[in-house]
């Protein structure tokens, strides 16, 4: 292996998970501050101005709480489980091309952690393990609330793990292909995805709220019924770490959704604006985080206006209504490239 | 390098299915296994069977093992409520288990390590590949495969509803 | 029986399709927070930001001092007997030689304590005060961690004697409030 391909790597999974992080933590100020105005409040504005310390001031004071663990819990298995949490989604962000590859001293580079060929897969083979964080942490907390909680977003990934995976077969039947770079090239020149499979991205998305626990799918943290949900028991930075996967998860979701449906770094006619190599990497990588920025506020916005589902209400949507039309999205989707041919 | 890692999957795997057995919790033996079914992941990666092991941590660590994490968590598993096998349980549990391995000693005994060339194709694992020997040589088995499967839905279904009408 | 006119009447009949598909109440329901990004804020920033109050509000009492500095009140007990929430309790003393300016009159309250949790900031005793001695003023009775806290004795009621410390309750010794006071049929107190 090349020392330079290695250390260039290095960089790069340092530069996606600082920024995985800093976006993560300014998601924390952003959905105060957005709360605060669809409520027609002003939000945080004590931190520096406009609040922009107030993700600093949030992460100070999560550290110097006291860590707390439980008589009655698994040791173990509590520092365990915020670690999953944490772990499985910043894996994620490995996967997804982050701009046009960049050009230095001849060589080209990809702005991609890892170009597998069955990129698609991995992703959702690491939000199938995306449940784990939570329902250890509910476990091993020994409370009755947490195993509630951990128990629900159990239920709720597994029934919405399917409608999301069947969504992406059909994705997968228009692009032909499961690499990621491979889908988001076929969609240059707003040949975008959400144009040939509307249907396939409103499940999706809808879909990818259950998955983050988002409202208004947040019944495992649900306040009015569970208090705190999966993360009672949690103080300090094992509840942050909770609290932060949450927001890194957003992120991730919002980079998947902008890749696989919005064209990824792909914006019309960004080719004939006679930039250089570099400067388009850059241009694209711009294009993919206002994308990304853009359903980060969708997941917001969203909060802040619908209200929790019921339990059965959730079930009965995941498996009567999103499942059944995923298939048939599946079914025509088939029958539509047929046709084409 | 690669066999290094082979060893080392080989050892946290071997490590992991024994503690899955010695362990005192329920929980603590179903994470177990999922972990030993995360380094069997990597094994088919080291066999450049890419989508065998993504597929295998989705089906098997990602829905299965979730399901069963779910059923164990509800249920109360101690020590104290847990009935004593009785001695013929646990002599059958011998015998059963004894048979198993002579079976498997007898199948690999008379296998010679050396006569299987070592495969390494790059191609041989990837989804192509796997799609289109599903699709042509192993139609039929694949078929039976699914209409198994479809069956044991509809009978999942059938038990789960609430009044029988046979 | 209809109160208002946004009452709606209520019916449970069956959804139509475009009704169970949700998907177009969801985006009306999100246009409308959208609408709400635009919207004024209604927050007041309190410490740094303060609502105007009414000059004629009505809180924190005071008990006045006359020209000379000396206490106005004689303990007669008529805000006590006037106040509906029974806040006020005294205890009266007769003024020593040599205490003329503190006290105006021969008699004066040596305890007068008003409980601030059971005051209903009515403005009754100021009615009742045939001295102009008591009088509620725009200030606000601040938050204690003690329940006994809040009975506020002559320290916190008494205002100071320094001429430019006095409170000024002007406003409320209008002469039309002067002469609804000289009027007995129109008085609260009967």
């Amino acid at each position: 292996m090349d020392a330079n391909f290695f250390i260039y790597k290095l960089i790069l999974i340092a530069a996606i998970l600082g920024l995985s992080l800093l976006v993560a933590m300014y998601a924390t100020l952003l959905e105060r501050k957005l709360a605060a105005f669809f409520q027609d409040r002003l939000g945080p504005n004590r931190a520096g101005k406009w609040g922009l310390l107030q993700p600093l001031a949030d992460g100070v004071k999560l550290f110097f709480k006291e860590e707390f663990i439980p008589a009655s819990a698994d040791k173990f298995l509590y520092v365990l489980g915020p670690s999953l949490s944490m772990l499985v989604a910043l894996l994620t962000s490995a996967v997804i091309p982050w701009g046009p590859s960049i050009n230095i001293g001849g060589t080209e580079y990809a702005l991609q952690v890892a170009n597998v060929n069955i990129g698609v897969l991995y992703l959702f083979a690491i939000v199938s393990i995306g449940v784990y964080g939570i329902m250890i942490g509910g476990w091993a907390s020994n409370n009755k609330y947490a195993l509630l909680g951990a128990v629900r977003a159990s239920s709720q990934m597994i029934s919405y793990e399917l409608a999301l995976g069947l969504s992406i077969v059909a994705l997968v039947m228009t692009s032909g292909s499961l690499n990621l770079s491979e889908i988001v090239n076929q969609q240059d020149g707003f040949k975008w995805n959400i144009f040939y499979q509307p249907l396939g991205f409103i499940i999706f998305l809808i879909c990818a709220f259950a998955e983050t626990n988002r409202a208004p799918f947040d019944l495992p943290e649900c306040e009015t019924e569970l208090i705190g949900g999966y993360h009672t028991e949690y103080s300090s930075m094992k509840l942050g770490f909770y609290l932060f996967a949450e927001y890194i998860n957003m992120f991730v979701s919002g980079a998947i959704i902008a890749t696989l449906f919005l064209g990824g770094y792909d914006f019309p006619g960004i080719d004939q604006l006679g930039l250089s190599q570099n400067a388009l990497a850059a241009a694209g990588f711009l294009v993919l985080f206002a994308k990304i920025s853009f359903i980060i506020f969708l997941f917001m916005w969203i909060r802040w206006t619908l209200p929790r589902f019921r339990y059965d209400q959730l079930m009965k949507l995941g498996w009567k209504k999103l499942l059944p039309l995923a298939v048939l999205n599946i079914i025509l989707t088939g029958f539509i490239s047929l046709l084409m041919q | 390098m690669d066999i290094y890692i082979f060893y080392g999957l080989s050892i946290l795997m071997i490590f992991s299915s024994i503690m899955v057995l010695v362990s005192k919790k329920g929980i603590h033996s179903l994470l177990y296994l999922i972990f030993s079914f995360f380094t069997l992941a990597g094994h088919y990666v080291l066999l450049n069977a890419q989508f065998l092991a993504v597929v295998h941590i989705i089906v098997y660590a990602g829905a299965i093992m979730v399901l069963f994490l779910f059923s164990v968590m509800l249920l109360n598993l101690n020590v104290e409520s847990e009935v004593p096998k009785s001695l013929y349980a646990r002599l059958a549990a011998v015998v059963a288990s004894g048979l198993l391995l002579v079976t498997l000693i007898s199948a690999l005994k008379g296998f010679d390590i050396s006569s299987t060339k070592p495969i390494h194709l790059s191609q041989i694992g990837t989804v192509e590949n796997l799609g289109k020997i599903l699709y042509s040589d192993y139609l039929l088995p694949f078929e039976i495969a699914s209409v198994l499967f479809i069956s044991a839905m509809v009978g999942a279904v059938m038990l789960g509803r609430k009044e029988l009408n046979f | 029986m209809k109160l208002t006119n946004r009452s709606k009447v209520v019916s449970d009949k069956n959804m139509t399709m475009k009704e169970r598909l949700y998907l177009p109440a969801i985006a009306t329901g999100m246009g409308i927070t959208f609408m709400h990004l635009f919207k004024k804020s209604v927050t007041v920033e309190y410490p740094a930001q303060q609502r105007p109050f009414a000059d004629v509000y009505r809180g924190h009492h005071v008990l006045k001092r006359d020209e000379q500095g000396r206490e106005r009140c004689t303990a007669c007990g008529l805000c006590a007997l006037a106040c509906p929430a029974e806040a006020i309790t005294m205890t009266a003393a007769e003024r020593e030689p040599g205490e003329e300016h503190l006290y105006r009159e021969e008699k004066y309250a040596k305890v007068y304590e008003i409980n601030m949790l059971r005051c209903i900031f009515c403005g009754l005793c100021e009615e009742a005060c045939p001295k102009e001695a008591i009088f509620l003023t725009k200030r606000i009775v601040h938050a204690e961690y003690e329940r006994e806290d809040f009975v506020y004795g002559k320290d916190k009621l008494v205002e100071s004697a320094d001429s430019d410390k006095r409170i000024d309750v002007s406003i409320r010794q209008t002469p039309q409030v002067l002469e609804f006071k000289k009027d007995n049929t129109k008085r609260h107190n009967k």
